[in-house]
């Protein structure tokens, strides 16, 4: 009887710190001046790379070095990467010798993939991706709501969480969601710092976003 | 010689590309002017066999690196509602019809097909009401599409990272 009561309390304080750290950790904002800060950004099929690149061409070249996360099926964001890089690097030579790296993880989800079975792929997407977060360190990640993203941005809170790293995760809503979020948004709505969206109509709907106009 | 640029980006749309090389679709895209129509396929299952005739080419792909050559010759594009593929068209100020697949998930890129069509940007139908939307459409009503602004995001997030200059 006595050890369940001390194994009940000894679980009930665990949750209540972790529910600490989880509140601490989201409220954090990392306002230190600083000259340069490591990226890692996700980048989903098709379109999603295509939006996220662009915002990256925005950013100046404080922001390296650049970690791009991929899925394993995906060739085509590998290219696209690759092509900005080369690109970037031609426009200005004091990026030349500027790195990146491409690291690649299993999908959570497929397109039209069914629910239940996403729960086993999402779970083991988590197990490869936070080992992945934690040789990386990133200062900051950026995403745009492919599935991959979502055990990405829960590991790089579980850094924060554990008292390993603040990560600043920044979720940029891509163009096409005008009235409704996806359902990565509609998780990471409270889990990310910045949450970026691109229509008028979702900052009204969500008054604790950024709405910054549209930014593609 | 006018030219319809056809494309699912990195999707499978077969729906969509079955109905637009149909032969009663290719007859009314040829009886509209266009003489030749390039199918860029993604990963569909359904390939239509290419063909020249004298009056009428149609060419099919599945992927190319870059898309801005063919739509840059495109008189007008026909895509499906992903974003990157619909932004492409409008930023090389070509007149956009999108095509919605009825079959994705929530159907997410209504919302934007809808929100550019209110703005007066782009046509959008389903494959059944494509045919009907290709005889009745008037392209020279389409409004120019400003392009946004990152510059606006590397704004905000360098201030609230707090990189110096």
């Amino acid at each position: 009887m006595m050890c369940v009561l001390i194994l009940a309390a000894a679980a009930g304080a665990v949750a209540a710190f972790l529910i600490l750290r989880i509140w601490v950790v989201l409220r954090s904002r990392d306002f230190t001046p600083r000259e340069s800060l490591s990226i890692l950004v996700v980048a989903g099929s098709g379109g999603h790379t295509t939006e996220i690149l662009r915002l990256l061409g925005s950013l100046s070249s404080a922001y390296s070095p650049r970690h791009y996360v991929i899925a394993d099926t995906d060739e085509m964001s590998a290219n696209k990467i690759n092509s900005f890089e080369l690109d970037r690097a031609d426009r200005d030579p004091s990026n030349m010798y500027t790195k990146y790296y491409i690291h690649r993880i299993p999908r959570s989800r497929e397109v039209r993939q069914s629910w239940p079975s996403t729960v086993f792929t999402t779970l083991h997407s988590m197990w490869l991706s936070f080992p992945l977060i934690h040789q990386v360190k990133p200062d900051l990640v950026l995403c745009n709501g492919p599935g991959t993203c979502v055990p990405i941005c829960v590991s790089a809170l579980l850094l924060g969480i554990l008292g390993i790293k603040k990560v600043i995760i920044v979720y940029v809503e891509s163009v096409c969601r005008v009235e409704t979020l996806s359902l990565s948004g509609k998780i990471l709505f409270h889990l990310s710092d910045y949450f970026i969206v691109q229509w008028p109509a979702l900052k009204e709907k969500y008054p604790k976003s950024v709405y910054l106009g549209r930014i593609v | 010689m006018k030219c319809v640029f056809v494309t699912v980006g990195t999707t499978s749309f077969d729906d969509f590309i079955a109905c637009v090389s149909a032969p009663d679709s290719l007859q009314k895209i040829e009886s509209l002017g266009y003489n030749r129509l390039i199918l860029q396929i993604g990963r569909g299952t359904v390939v239509p066999e290419p063909f020249s005739t004298e009056s009428f080419t149609l060419d099919v792909y599945r992927y190319k690196d870059s898309l801005k050559e063919d739509i840059r010759k495109a008189d007008l594009v026909i895509s499906h509602a992903g974003a990157g593929s619909c932004l492409e068209a409008l930023e090389k100020g070509k007149p956009l019809v999108v095509v919605i697949n009825e079959k994705l998930m929530n159907n997410h890129q209504l919302e934007l097909a809808k929100q550019l069509h209110k703005e007066g940007h782009l046509f959008y139908c389903t494959c059944s009401t494509l045919p009907g939307l290709l005889q009745s459409m008037d392209l020279s009503t389409l409004k120019c599409y400003p392009p946004g602004q990152p510059e606006k995001f590397s704004a905000f997030l360098d201030k609230v990272v707090g990189l110096q200059k």
